[in-house]
């Protein structure tokens, strides 16, 4: 899985969360949050990362920017090994990889005006004189289509939209190579979404941005991203461009996904994909292909083997041991 | 065919710390039987509270100022409090967002169904238990005995939104409000609910009012449907019409905000602005502000729905019959 150019390599990430108990409840117990997961993301490209709760994928978010301590494994950023960096070297290096979370509302200090909020990295990385400042925050704030009127405000005293905006102009403030935009519109309205939608795609035109696009929403995923992993159960099941992993979805996971997707379209002929069954949990997986228990494909190999992500056409990599190449 | 429920022309507000805010201004939509009815908008829109409305389920600060729900002719508005919960339940139940705050977490899933059944009908503990396994197993939930003896948190969202379902079903009600009933839940699990509140509605012959925030939900699970916009009707008629020939322009930009695979690469078309917060205070169409198509009528009055098919309507000018 080589790209030209990557700004980001992920290699056999790993997050296995202890579960409170010990030797009284019998051995300790482990969450497998992410498993073996190997990505890269070009300079300039969007990778969009979707699943259901609990596969994984907000972990993922979080370890390359070191928010969750991996496990195991390797996070590759501008060629240097996150996981090897000191404390502070990792803070000087968050001023390159930015986040912008799901709820405006609780990831905004309510105590902080939009100024201050603004202009915090740029005061705990030192990257402008004082009394700079200001000016770049209303520079920050006109990128992202609100203004002066809105410095004094409060996050309560506007709309989940507008707080959305603030959130980014935050992260865009030291000017970052990388934004992990962890499920950002998924709190909004559908007319508010497109508008941030469209949005960060103006911003990552202006500044060249690279995106980790996490989200539950398939439809919003193919909108913005180049290409999209899907994850299942802590495990990269597919991996390929936006257009033909939608178009021809090939692994049964990604199929009965895509299938879910209730479309804006009166259309019964074609109705929804029913996966029968729950997502199992992640305390005690499947062994074999973790998706085996709800897989309409399933034989007796996917109980015992887990399938590896391999590239079945150039540039799409599937985790199945019975994926049909076309 | 006669309605089952008719809405006409309800008004409510709330009291809050600023003043009155006019959630609702005159929202009218009447329901057939067996039919399942979408109620969709933005935050803010008054599609929970109309729901809320129907039940009489509102808070304290809520009051409805004017307007009649019609249950089968008899205006629930002017019933007894004790008329109106034995009414609820039995005639009308009710599903919310979230299943694990909806379920008491203390008591087993048995138990808290077989009181809603006792509640409403004078059986013997024996038949109220047959009749918990027998909802339980309409909603395809496995292993009926063992889903008596658990508790909430034993079980997924999925499994407690089925349960929830059983609940409001046990006691064969007229109607069934589901408000948001899939938002907190995974799209392959929403899809499973999806096509279980179709196939219920048939088996146990009841109308079903969808509240969502979802055009997706309401395509595929509707038909018919209204579409709220500032406590009023924007739109409604069957949902073919609506999604095949939307009128009003807010339910057109609606449908072109949402992204699909044919938007990919392109801009994508977005409702300039947000909705309003206080919509009553507004004279004139409460869309105005936002609307590409904006004349200078539609800031000095507000336009009632238009009928435009046969039961097809719009409240634009518009959509106003050539004289």
């Amino acid at each position: 899985m080589t790209t030209t150019n990557p700004l980001l390599q992920v290699r056999s990430l790993t997050k296995h969360f202890r579960l409170p108990g010990g030797w009284l409840s019998g051995g300790a117990r482990y969450v497998y949050a992410v498993d073996e997961v190997d990505l890269e993301i070009a300079t300039g490209e969007v990778l969009g990362l979707v699943g259901e709760s609990g596969c994984g994928k907000t972990t993922l978010g979080r370890m390359v920017l070191r928010l969750i301590e991996p496990t195991a494994g390797k996070v590759v950023f501008d060629g240097q090994d996150l996981t090897t960096l000191k404390r502070e070297e990792m803070r000087q290096m968050r001023q390159q990889m930015q986040v912008v979370f799901q709820n405006p509302l609780s990831s905004l200090s309510p105590r902080f005006k939009v100024e201050q909020i603004v202009a915090e990295p740029l005061v705990t990385h030192h990257v402008l004189p004082k009394k700079e400042i200001r000016g770049r925050v209303l520079e920050l704030l006109e990128q992202v289509g609100l203004g002066r009127q809105h410095l004094d405000r409060f996050p309560h005293e506007m709309s989940g939209g507008q707080c959305q905006r603030v959130a980014v102009a935050r992260a865009l403030s030291v000017n970052p190579k990388l934004l992990v935009l962890d499920e950002p519109t998924s709190a909004l309205d559908v007319s508010v979404q497109a508008q941030i939608i469209n949005l960060l795609e103006d911003l990552k035109k202006a500044h060249s941005l690279t995106y980790l696009f996490i989200s539950h929403d398939l439809n919003i995923v193919q909108q913005i991203s180049d290409r999209i992993g899907v994850m299942y159960l802590g495990k990269l099941v597919e991996l390929g461009p936006s257009e033909t992993l939608f178009n021809q979805p090939l692994h049964p996971y990604t199929k009965a996904l895509f299938g879910a997707i209730p479309l804006p379209v009166v259309d019964r002929s074609h109705p929804l994909t029913i996966l029968e069954g729950n997502v199992p949990s992640p305390v005690n997986p499947p062994s074999g292909c973790r998706f085996h228990t709800r897989c309409p494909l399933a034989q007796e190999i996917c109980t015992q083997t887990q399938p590896e992500l391999r590239e079945v056409i150039p540039g799409r990599f599937v985790a199945c041991h019975f994926v049909e190449p076309y | 065919m006669s309605a089952l429920l008719e809405v006409r022309d309800l008004y409510l507000e709330f009291k809050t710390s600023r003043g009155r805010l006019k959630a609702l201004n005159g929202i009218t939509f009447d329901i057939q039987p067996g039919e399942v009815f979408g109620l969709v908008g933005e935050t803010g829109c008054g599609k929970t509270v109309t729901g809320l409305s129907i039940l009489r389920l509102l808070p304290r600060s809520a009051s409805i100022t004017s307007g009649q729900v019609l249950l089968e002719g008899i205006d629930l508005l002017g019933l007894s409090r004790s008329q109106i919960e034995s009414l609820r339940g039995s005639k009308i139940a009710m599903i919310f967002q979230d299943p694990s705050t909806s379920l008491n977490p203390v008591f087993s899933i048995g138990s808290q169904i077989e009181r809603v059944v006792r509640q409403h009908m004078q059986v013997s503990h024996q038949d109220a238990r047959e009749k918990v396994r027998s909802v339980l197993a309409a909603v395809g939930l496995p292993d009926v005995d063992r889903i008596l003896g658990s508790y909430p948190h034993q079980l997924s969202g999925g499994m407690q939104q089925r349960v929830m379902i059983a609940m409001a079903l046990s006691c064969s009600p007229r109607l069934l409000i589901a408000d948001e009933p899939t938002t907190s839940l995974d799209v392959t699990i929403q899809a499973q609910i999806l096509k279980l509140i179709r196939d219920l509605q048939k088996k146990f012959d009841v109308s079903v009012i969808l509240i969502t925030h979802n055009l997706g939900v309401i395509a595929q699970t509707c038909d018919r449907l209204a579409v709220l916009y500032g406590g009023r009707v924007a739109e409604s008629g069957s949902t073919r019409d609506i999604f095949n020939q939307p009128q009003h322009p807010y339910t057109r930009g609606l449908m072109s905000a949402i992204p699909h695979p044919g938007t990919r690469g392109r801009k994508m078309a977005t409702i300039p602005g947000t909705v309003p917060s206080n919509p009553g205070a507004m004279t004139g169409c409460t869309f105005a502000p936002r609307c590409e198509l904006v004349m200078a009528r539609c800031k000095l009055e507000a336009p009632p729905l238009y009928l435009l098919g046969e039961k097809h309507s719009s409240a634009c000018f518009l959509a106003e019959p050539k004289p």
